[in-house]
């Protein structure tokens, strides 16, 4: 395919550029621009984990659920990921549909790609009838130079639904760019093209809020939002959890703005901030602490002292029963060890919830933490904390044998790393199947803790075969076993 | 004889297809001590490996060339040489795969002289195989990139007669099986006490059963595959006495085999069903020279009887099925042997074997198009992967789940369908979806002049 190098170069204007990139790897909110290198590292072949670009975008707009999200490639860049993020809706499914061009090789040499997605918007238009498409760009088109941006446009005006081009090849870099192309897109296309409807008529003062990172992961939100709605803060939009079009269109009326847990998208807090003048700030929904911490939050931030007041009224009477209700979980936890191994993201918030249970937190991945996570995590867990920056399988079962944890909370990928080796394990992450925001979702969390901690099967896991060496079943078979050699 | 309908849609919606790169990669998981290598971006890697775990519930080995906004524009040899050398370095396995992805090869990368360009650099790492193929993801798919590799691993690595020496029957008991993806694990393992019951001893290529069957071991952790076909059975390909050949995209596999060693092929399309585990068995009898094991004679007849039984419910059951090619001629075979009708046939991409299905039409789409054909045809019955059960909850038809992926069940990935025990599973669960679903029945009607109690004569609605 040598010959398609001339196009290759006569089109590379059209896909980002490094400059762009660079832009966006330069996040002036983000504590990681401080250090040396901006943004993200750059990934070393054979020996590098973690997603694209691409990847990072999906995840970031896919829970938005009447939208058709058409991915421009050829088969594996949606064939190997549609339909598989533990995020739920609570009425549209648009988003479970996988729709792709699935790019052929004729498309490819021949160049019909452009004219393949440009049918591909106006099938999906027809087909499913939705209130707007978003067209993520991957690798190939980009390499050949397909304008995203021009057969988004042309199709938007020739069948008048918007359709945003989100330009997010895999190669431009990690996901955590790819979070931010497709906050930037956001802000871009579609923030700000929608007045919010008429507040409804209330007895108390409705406010116009936001929350930035929040995926609903298998609908765990719908632990907190009960609660805002009670306090009469109505969320305009959640980017992306269980969002609709005409949601994120409203999103710069909000008077404040949430970044939930993650920095992922704080490019959107911050554009939101300099466009709108919106203010924003950090918090998380894990652990009663950080709950609390984020309902007076939004009453300091919103500064009207009857929310402060009905606020804390909330509060009290939330942290009163989930301590009641926690109570002979809490016994059975208090004491465990943990290693928290979440990527960094959400490692201080999920410290904090664990802390609640009287739980200690033995050492937690700061990868991809910032500075301002890392001192945050100081502080919860002291000066001398273990923070590891080697995710390597490896690695975390050595710290895992060394500072004797009786599990491992960590995202699914390392599920395996746990399993294999016999540790009791969490997932933490976005494919997850259970919800642990709010406070009650701590009794699912508790519950989760105690069922893999407490279960019968290590025993029968860790025991050899009674045919096979001194110790058998029923005989003492627990703290020599978990011993792990590092040959 | 079926008509193969071409792909007439600009948007593919809910895509059966799985790409090439994962074909690849599964072949190369069924060799012991091995690590795929793809060659494309990050994520090409990272969205295969989250597409495998969800599907064996493994830890599964499977590294990246990374390329980014620079390689992949000014070229990513490089990446490539550096990719393979970190491998070798830090997890000495005994084979690595490069794969392409569609960005590598419209990139126009030429990893088959990477390869010569790594050996020429790191003389040092001459015993670990390093194997090239191109497996971009824009054509074909899973199973035509599976074939492909496992193709060049054997051209690569097989030893020619001329050269060592082998001979044929020097190994008598010894058969070389070459097995399509879409055999199990548990498929495997049948299949291996099929051949043993016939005195032989099979050499099974590549051995997903013994690589990905969800075995513990004592062993914390391995970054590259444990168990799977050993690279040094490979030189001893050329002694066995036969090569049986599962699968019709392996054809060319196949061929290469037997190029290169003269063993001669015996070549069977599948293992679903009654006449074809009776090819199966006629092939291995005349191989061994043995007769037919008792309990082989005992399964078939209980095969037999699972036909009797569930005839009733399978008979004229009009059935949709969604599969890439081996599978659904299998699935095609099984179920025409019931008297179910196949009234629709959706698959990912063309492949020669297509022609040959004896069903009216096969088209080439994805699930939206299975589904839209399952409409007009009355479906009553789906079978395709986990991808599929949506479109069956929207039909309101059971489900039974073949394929590839397999992620909203446990064990998936173990289930046995071949051989003579397997097919009778198989036709009980069938049998058993269409039972437990509500199916049409006739409405009750009840009379004005019923004398039925007061209680009843309410419930005027039809329920």
């Amino acid at each position: 395919m040598v010959a398609l190098l001339s196009k290759i170069t006569l089109h590379a204007t059209v896909m980002k550029s490094n400059k762009d990139i660079a832009e966006l790897l330069d996040e002036p909110a983000c504590e990681h621009n401080k250090k040396e290198k901006s943004g993200c590292a750059k990934p070393k072949p054979g020996a590098s984990a973690g997603g694209c670009a691409f990847d990072g975008a999906q995840i970031a707009l896919l829970p938005i659920a009447d939208v058709a999200h058409i991915v421009h490639g050829p088969i594996a860049c949606a064939g190997s990921s549609w339909n598989n993020r533990g995020t739920r809706s609570s009425g549209a499914d648009l988003y479970r549909y996988g729709m792709t061009t699935d790019l052929t090789e004729q498309d490819i040499i021949m160049g019909r790609s452009e004219k393949r997605l440009f049918h591909a918007i106006k099938q999906a238009i027809e087909d499913y009838k939705p209130p707007a498409v978003f067209v993520y760009n991957t690798c190939v088109p980009a390499l050949v130079g397909d304008d995203l941006n021009a057969v988004c446009k042309s199709a938007a005006e020739r069948w008048g639904v918007p359709v945003v081009p989100i330009d997010c090849a895999g190669f431009y870099g990690t996901k955590n760019l790819g979070n931010r192309i497709a906050g930037d897109a956001m802000v871009k296309h579609v923030i700000g093209t929608r007045d919010p409807d008429p507040l409804p008529e209330s007895n108390i003062r409705i406010h116009d809020v936001n929350l930035i990172g929040e995926y609903n992961i298998a609908g765990e939100f719908w632990h907190v939002l009960p609660l805002l709605d009670e306090l009469g803060l109505r969320v305009l939009c959640t980017l992306s959890g269980d969002a609709r079009f005409r949601e994120v269109q409203t999103m710069h009326k909000a008077e404040v703005n949430m970044m939930v847990c993650s920095k992922a998208m704080v490019n959107v807090a911050r554009l939101l901030q300099k466009n709108y003048g919106t203010p924003w700030f950090e918090g998380s929904f894990y652990g009663i602490t950080d709950t609390s911490e984020a309902l007076r939050g939004f009453a300091h931030a919103l500064n009207d002292d009857d929310l402060i007041v009905r606020a804390e009224a909330i509060i009290t009477r939330e942290e009163a029963k989930i301590r009641e209700a926690l109570k002979p979980w809490q016994a059975r936890l208090k004491g465990k060890r943990v290693l928290l191994f979440t990527g960094g993201v959400k490692s201080w918030s999920v410290i904090s919830a664990l802390q609640d249970l009287g739980m200690v937190v033995v050492a937690t991945g700061t990868k991809k933490s910032t500075e301002e996570d890392k001192a945050r995590i100081r502080e919860l867990m002291g000066e001398d904390t273990v923070m590891i920056e080697d995710g390597s399988p490896r690695a975390l079962l050595k710290i895992v044998a060394n500072y004797k944890a009786d599990i491992l909370i960590a995202g699914g990928r390392n599920m395996y790393t746990a399993l294999k080796a016999k540790i009791p394990f969490l997932d933490i992450n976005q494919e997850r199947e259970f919800g642990y925001e709010g406070y009650s979702g701590m009794l699912e969390l508790v519950r989760q803790l105690v069922l893999t901690i407490e279960s019968p099967v290590w025993e029968l896991v860790r025991a050899p075969a009674p045919w096979h060496g001194n110790s058998s079943l029923g005989l003492d078979s627990n703290s020599s076993e978990l011993e792990v050699n590092h040959g | 004889m079926a008509n193969v309908i071409k792909r007439n849609k600009a948007l593919s919606v809910n895509p059966l297809k799985a790409s090439q790169p994962i074909g690849g990669s599964l072949a190369t998981l069924g060799f012991n001590r091995a690590m795929p290598l793809l060659h494309g971006s990050q994520g090409c890697t990272a969205f295969a490996k989250v597409f495998f775990v969800r599907h064996f519930r493994e830890p599964i080995p499977l590294q990246s060339t990374a390329m980014d906004q620079s390689s992949s524009v000014l070229g990513a040899d490089e990446n490539v040489v550096e990719g393979i050398r970190a491998i070798a370095e830090k997890s000495k396995p005994d084979l690595i795969t490069i794969l392409t992805t569609g960005l590598a090869e419209t990139q126009g990368a030429d990893v088959h002289r990477n390869v010569r360009e790594f050996r020429a650099a790191y003389p040092e790492f001459a015993d670990i195989a390093v194997v090239a193929v191109n497996t971009p993801d824009f054509v074909g798919s899973v199973e035509t990139g599976y074939a492909a590799t496992l193709t060049e691993i054997l051209r690569a690595l097989v030893p020619d007669a001329k050269t060592t020496g082998s001979k044929v029957g020097k190994r008598p008991r010894q058969v070389n099986v070459l097995v399509s993806y879409m055999l199990t694990s548990g498929d495997i393992e049948a299949l291996h006490l099929i051949f043993v019951q016939f005195g032989l001893r099979p050499v099974f290529i590549p051995n997903l059963a013994d690589s990905l069957d969800g075995c513990l071991t004592s062993e914390d952790f391995s970054p590259v595959t444990i168990g799977g076909t050993k690279l040094s059975e490979l030189a001893t390909l050329g002694d066995a006495i036969a090569t049986v050949v599962i699968g019709a995209s392996l054809q060319t596999a196949g061929q290469v085999l037997e190029e290169k060693t003269g063993v001669p092929t015996y070549q069977l399309d599948h293992l679903y069903g009654l006449k074809a585990n009776d090819a199966l068995v006629m092939t291995l009898t005349m191989i061994s020279g043995n007769p037919v094991p008792e309990r082989l004679e005992k399964q078939r007849a209980q095969l037999q009887d699972a036909l009797l039984d569930t005839h009733f419910m399978l008979g004229q059951l009009r059935v949709a099925l969604a599969a890439d090619g081996d599978l659904l001629a299998a699935l095609v075979d099984l179920l025409q042997e019931t008297g179910a009708d196949v009234v629709t046939a959706v698959t990912s991409c063309n492949v020669p074997l297509l022609s040959r299905i004896p069903v009216a039409s096969i088209k080439i789409g994805d699930l939206e198009d299975m589904e839209k054909l399952a409409i007009t045809s009355k479906a009553q019955l789906v079978i395709g992967n986990s991808h599929a059960v949506t479109s069956a909850e929207r039909l309101n038809v059971p489900i039974l789940r073949a394929g590839f992926p397999l992620y909203d069940v446990i064990g998936g990935y173990a289930k046995t369908w071949i051989g003579y025990a397997g097919s009778r599973q198989t036709l009980f669960d069938l049998a058993n979806l269409v039972i437990n679903h509500a199916h049409e029945e006739i409405p009750i009607y009840r009379s004005r002049y019923a004398q039925k109690p007061a209680n009843e004569t309410v419930a005027l609605s039809c329920h």
